[in-house]
Parts: C-alpha cells; sequence; structure tokens
C-alpha cells in the first residue's frame, strides 16, 4: 500500500514539477494559458510560438526529441520584422538578433512534452478535420504549393529554397498533427486572429494534397540526414 | 434613468472594443505585407530570393499611379489572381476588414506619394 502511495506521490510530484517548469522557464517566452494574441502590438510582442494549444498541435514524440537538441524553425524568428535588416539585392536575416533555444534534460524534456500535451482547447477544430490516407508524387505536390498556391512565397521547402517569414516546412509532417495542419491551413485566424499566414481559400481536395505533400518531404529530409 | 447609464456604458464599451479590434494602416502592413514588400516598400522583402516573380515596389509612383484605388482593394482582399496577377500575393479577406483595406490603399498612396492615373 506504502509502495503504490510513493508511486502515486511520485507521479504527481512529476507532474507538478513539469508544470512549474512550463510556468517558470517556457512562460517568460511562450504564452501557455491563452488566450492567444488578438491584436498586432501582442503578436509582435511574441518572442516564442503561442504553446496554449500545444496539444492540439504539436506531435509528443518530436517535442521530446526537439527539446532536447532545438533547431530553428523560424529562418527569420518569430516576429521576422525584429530580425531583418535592409540588404544588398533584399532584406536579410540579421543572425545577431536571432537567439537560440534553450535544450533541456530527456527526462525534462518527456515531462515537459507530458503537460504540453495536455492543453487542447481546440478540439472542435481538430474534430472537423479527416485525413485521408493516400500519397502524392513529389513533383506534384510542390506544383501545388509553389505554382498553384503561391506558399513558397513565405515557407522554405528545403533548406536552401522558399520564403523566410514563415516556418519552415520540410520537417512539419514530423513536428505536428497532420489534423493540426489541415486545420490551420483552412483558417489560420480560427487559431491565430493575427498570424502572418492568410487564409488562402483552399479546398479539402487541396488541403490533403498539402498535407500528402508535407509526409513525401518530410521522410526526403530524414533521409538526407 | 438608470437604463440611460448603462446604455452610454455599454456604448462606451462597444466603441472601445471597435477601435481595440481595428488595426493602423502601419501596423497591418509591417505585418503583413513588409516580409514580400520589404522594410522600405520597396519591393525587395525577406521572402523574394526564388520568387518567379517580384512584389511590387510600393515606392514606384509610375506604376503605383498605374493602379485605382478599387484595384489596390481588389488585389489586397482577394488576391494576385484576381487581377490575373502572380498567386504569391496572397488574399487578405480573412485577415483584414474592409476598413483596414480601405486605410492600407491610402497608406499604399502615401508611400508612392502618387493618385491613380498622374
Amino acid at each position: 500500500m506504502k509502495r503504490y502511495f510513493l508511486v502515486l506521490l511520485l507521479a504527481v510530484s512529476g507532474n507538478s514539477l513539469a508544470d512549474g517548469m512550463l510556468q517558470r522557464d517556457c512562460a517568460s517566452c511562450h504564452n501557455i494559458t491563452g488566450p492567444v494574441a488578438q491584436t498586432l502590438k501582442k503578436a509582435f510582442a511574441k518572442k516564442g510560438p503561442d504553446l496554449s494549444y500545444a496539444g492540439n498541435k504539436y506531435r509528443q514524440e518530436w517535442l521530446v526529441s526537439w527539446l532536447q537538441k532545438p533547431t530553428r524553425i523560424r529562418p527569420a524568428g518569430m516576429y521576422y520584422g525584429d530580425h531583418i535588416k535592409p540588404g544588398a539585392k533584399s532584406d536579410e536575416i540579421d543572425p545577431a538578433t536571432l537567439k537560440d533555444h534553450i535544450a533541456i534534460s530527456n527526462a525534462d524534456a518527456a515531462a515537459v512534452a507530458a503537460e504540453l500535451m495536455k492543453l487542447k482547447p481546440h478540439d472542435d477544430l481538430i474534430a472537423k478535420e479527416k485525413i485521408e490516407p493516400g500519397s502524392i508524387d513529389k513533383q506534384m505536390g510542390e506544383m501545388n504549393f509553389d505554382k498553384f498556391w503561391g506558399c513558397m512565397a513565405c515557407h522554405l521547402i528545403e533548406p536552401e529554397y522558399g520564403g523566410m517569414s514563415g516556418p519552415e516546412l520540410y520537417t512539419v509532417a514530423k513536428r505536428l498533427q497532420p489534423e493540426f495542419i489541415a486545420s490551420f491551413i483552412r483558417n489560420p485566424q480560427a487559431w491565430e486572429p493575427k498570424t502572418w499566414m492568410p487564409n488562402k481559400g483552399a479546398s479539402s481536395g487541396s488541403i490533403q494534397k498539402f498535407v500528402q505533400y508535407f509526409e513525401v518531404l518530410g521522410k526526403e529530409s530524414a533521409n538526407a540526414k | 434613468m438608470p437604463n440611460k447609464f448603462l446604455f452610454i456604458i455599454l456604448l462606451a464599451i462597444s466603441i472601445q472594443s471597435q477601435a481595440q479590434a481595428k488595426e493602423t494602416a502601419a501596423d497591418n502592413y509591417k505585418a503583413y505585407c513588409v516580409q514580400c514588400h520589404g522594410m522600405e516598400g520597396n519591393g525587395k522583402g525577406v521572402n523574394i530570393r526564388d520568387m518567379s516573380v517580384q512584389p511590387r515596389d510600393h515606392t514606384d509612383a509610375k506604376s503605383m499611379s498605374g493602379r485605382s484605388d478599387e484595384t489596390l482593394f481588389k488585389v489586397i482582399k482577394e488576391g494576385g489572381s484576381s487581377i490575373s496577377k502572380s498567386v504569391l500575393m496572397p488574399p487578405w479577406a480573412g485577415t483584414l476588414s474592409d476598413e483596414e483595406i480601405k486605410d492600407l490603399v491610402q497608406h499604399l498612396r502615401m508611400m508612392c506619394k502618387c493618385k491613380f492615373g498622374t
């Protein structure tokens, strides 16, 4: 009986420790509690992605791995305007203004990721998305993404091709739940009213193609390592 | 009498919340346009490296005066393809209100120091 109590106590204290870490260490740069930024002033001030809907957005296994060895996902930072300067041919990213994310231990990463996955205020939006099984030829996917919808204007689809103001998409299938990807493309403002991402009015069919294309990109970038 | 006070208070709150909801054209430009049209509005944004069509230079009076306010409103709201231009210019109808788009058109006129047909 005592042993059960000890296990229970450890589990509870482990959770509260992770919750404490979220509130203490993560909340200085991330919004944990919501609501998401409702004004541009608040959107410009964001230092990291909003985590108040992290459980609807991320893949837990990716969070655990990334938190131990973080890499840059947004080439020009959170609000790109704070990290660019005029250059010879065009505005350029000013690397001196970008800060790296801290790395944490395996145990802490697992505990923090578990806490983040509890944050699910938008199960309603996720439930509206149905991901159809299927695949797309890489070239077709790229044509849909680049030429038909023009998404490469803001997103990298490989480390050296695409736009810089949005998050890179060659690892997006590993990072995010497919239903979230679909929902965010369908209506970005339902998640973040002030996001730089426009609602392009993509049909459900096109959204399925995007998700399948990101899967192809993800596999390719994994093979490249 | 208390009803009248309540009405005034509600009206004041509603006006204030509307004022908060509407962003300035300068902030909207900074948030949504600068990524492609550049910090200086010269079409040299941080995203342009791999674009097949370059974004418009908003400081170019000659080309900007060739577009009416209605066309500028339409292209911001419905995107480049709505005026047979590039899909790289997205529609901002889901992001900006009509009023904010009208303000942005005036902001563009200030940047180009030009009017339609001049």
